[in-house]
């Protein structure tokens, strides 16, 4: 089921034109602590426009999540705050509003979808007393109006018998119905831009799939821009047209699905491709048997050092790397890597095809 | 729609009738006997409360000078007290103030530490610091004495009395609630309301606040024979309920000195009153606390 780069660009061959409907420039989400400051996120950008799916992938404690709540605003400060960049939605940069503004515009422009859906409802509210309020504190609607809003909500995202659901309570529902729940409150008013932060980590596979199958309708349906992230490449493989991989706070690599899978061009991005288990290459000399890992720790980001954060791990760091951070560039059209080596990986692509 | 709560399930599966009030009621009795005599306890004493007028057999203010310090009688249960006034007559009325302060201390005291445990635990940083640090310094005193010096300053009566405890019991309440809406505050859910859009107060009020009442339940009933003793010793010294009402304590304290060998029932009845009262709420208390607390749900 993981990656194929050739049915992957054919299947989603949807044209990159729509609105841009969310776009970040140059965000820098510092965290000011005792140890030093943590560059959580630094000078980060992304576009994504109407009815598109952007992934950001990484691993753990790589920026991902904070790129998200940054977005949303809802960094705790202290000891977090964006100290750099624009958010900009419809023209408007959301890093001049007010909380009160900012408010408005959380659930009912742009809303989250957690990780956590076990633990992401209040256990002493029904759902549908959860959607309505979101519905309530964004639409001038009566509570009538707003239960039969989660009612709607309910059926679109496929829980059988709304009904009866909207009275039920979170402990009531298995891990898979508790997300789709958060999907319903998520999408209750509409939004232009949904931020899904590793919606299906918590989830069995089969699960998985049918929630990822679920937003794939949902975004066609509605239009939502949707801003993916996760660690799971197979995810970003059926479901994203659009890819930028983060390592130590940074974007190190951006392309869309099908140029990353085809041929990736940061070493970090190919670790993390080697580490996806493969049963069709399993023995052979390019993959044997044992699963690939990428050696060593995400570097923790307080103090990082003057060279390519990744170079410690990476099997082709050059002195260059270590003594300089390599700018992001655009090697082919559409293809952007920060690394020195990105060239090199090209010709032997190239060569090797 | 029939709702079945894990508690339900427990007592199905311990072969209850759970079906119906006296089906649960019983098996209740059956699995906390203890707790039932607290219970049992507490409902005789607020039945004596809401009823006193009733079932008082004499007049509790009135004083009758010829009929002063009679043994028990079939007349006076309890016999007189030193002016001639009916001691059953008083224990009964004296319930009316026990069981108001007790509860009325109590609510306010738990509404007054709620307030101030949101508060500090929603808000952090200078203002908790400031508010821990008040209510460290009301812990620091001996809770008995806080409310001596509180009752002192404010004057004898009902209501200061009721402030008096409240203000005591306020600060323990206070860091309970505080230290669960730390733990709430880092649930995701609250993160999942932020993420709609809702505002901090809202938050706190709808999300947090619900989330800390089953402890505040425990922490309430427990509190209730607390509230009853510092009434009874605040009255004991002379700083509480003004004559005449008959609280318990003070009834102790005027008889204690001078009649403990000669009319032993003036000492006695009131003092039995008191364990008894105290004792009930305490151990009404421990039930409810046993039955909400899901880790002895095994025992």
């Amino acid at each position: 089921m993981y990656m194929d780069a050739n049915t992957v660009t054919a299947q989603h061959a949807t044209p990159e034109q729509g609105d841009v409907v969310l776009r970040v420039e140059g965000l820098k989400t510092y965290f000011f602590t005792s140890m030093g400051i943590i560059k959580a996120v630094d000078d980060f950008s992304l576009t994504v426009r109407a009815g598109q799916t952007v992934a950001v992938v990484g691993e753990s404690g790589c920026g991902k999540s904070m790129t998200a709540l940054s977005i949303m605003r809802l960094i705790p400060d202290p000891p977090g705050r964006i100290v750099a960049g624009r958010i900009e939605m419809h023209g408007q940069n959301l890093l001049d509003l007010p909380e009160s503004a900012m408010r408005k515009l959380r659930g009912n422009e742009a809303s989250m979808i957690f990780q956590e859906p076990m633990t992401s409802l209040n256990p002493l509210m029904t759902i549908g007393q959860q959607i309505c309020e979101t519905v309530l504190l964004h639409e001038k609607v009566t509570r009538k109006q707003a239960m039969a809003r989660a009612v709607e909500m309910l059926r679109l995202v496929k829980i059988p018998e709304p009904e009866r659901r909207v009275r039920e309570y979170p402990h009531q529902l298995s891990g898979g119905m508790r997300q789709r729940v958060m999907a319903a409150i998520a999408l209750a008013c509409r939004p232009k831009v949904l931020i899904a932060d590793e919606p299906t980590t918590a989830l069995d596979v089969t699960i998985q799939a049918q929630i990822l199958a679920l937003m794939q309708d949902l975004q066609t349906r509605l239009g939502t821009a949707v801003l993916m992230i996760t660690h799971d490449l197979g995810v970003v493989a059926e479901n994203a047209q659009h890819v930028i991989v983060m390592y130590g706070g940074r974007k190190v690599e951006e392309a869309s699905v099908g140029d990353v899978f085809d041929m990736p061009l940061h070493p970090y991005t190919r670790g993390l491709m080697a580490a996806v288990p493969r049963l069709d290459k399993l023995g052979c000399a390019e993959h044997p048997a044992r699963l690939q890992e990428i050696p060593g720790m995400v570097p923790a980001l307080v103090n990082l050092p003057e060279g390519c954060t990744f170079a410690p791990r990476c099997p082709h760091a050059t002195e260059r790397c270590r003594a300089a951070y390599p700018p992001l560039v655009e090697h082919r059209p559409g293809h952007w890597a920060a690394c020195w080596e990105a060239p090199q990986f090209m010709e032997q692509d190239h060569a090797a095809s | 729609m029939q709702q079945t709560t894990g508690f339900e399930r427990d007592l199905a599966k311990a072969g209850a009738n759970v079906r119906g009030r006296f089906g649960r009621m019983r098996f209740l009795t059956r699995r906390y006997p203890v707790g039932a005599i607290g219970l049992v306890i507490m409902l005789v004493l607020v039945f004596m409360a809401i009823f006193a007028n009733q079932i008082m057999p004499h007049d509790p203010i009135r004083t009758f000078p010829r009929n002063a310090l009679q043994p028990p009688s079939w007349d006076h249960w309890l016999g007189t007290d030193n002016l001639g006034r009916d001691v059953a007559s008083r224990i009964i009325l004296g319930a009316r103030i026990s069981i108001t302060v007790g509860l009325a201390a109590t609510a306010l005291g738990v509404f007054l530490g709620v307030m101030l445990g949101l508060t500090s635990g929603f808000l952090g940083g200078k203002v908790d610091l400031v508010l821990q640090r008040l209510s460290d310094i009301i812990q620091a005193l001996p809770s008995l004495i806080l409310a001596m010096t509180l009752a002192a300053v404010m004057g004898p009566s009902l209501t200061n009395t009721v402030l008096a405890i409240a203000i005591t019991k306020m600060p323990t309440i206070a860091r309970v609630i505080r230290a669960n809406t730390l733990a709430l505050r880092a649930q995701p859910f609250v993160e999942a309301a932020r993420a709609t859009g809702m505002g901090e107060l809202r938050i706190a009020i709808r999300h947090i606040l619900p989330n800390t009442l089953a402890p505040l339940i425990v922490l309430a009933s427990a509190n209730v024979g607390s509230a009853i003793l510092i009434e009874a010793s605040l009255s004991f010294l002379g700083l509480g309920i003004p004559e005449p009402a008959p609280s318990w304590g003070k009834m102790l304290s005027q008889s204690a000195a001078d009649y403990l060998r000669t009319a032993p029932w003036l000492v006695i009845c009131p003092g039995i009153a008191i364990s008894l009262a105290v004792f009930g709420s305490n151990l009404l208390g421990d039930a409810i606390r046993d039955i909400l607390d899901p880790r002895q749900a095994g025992r």
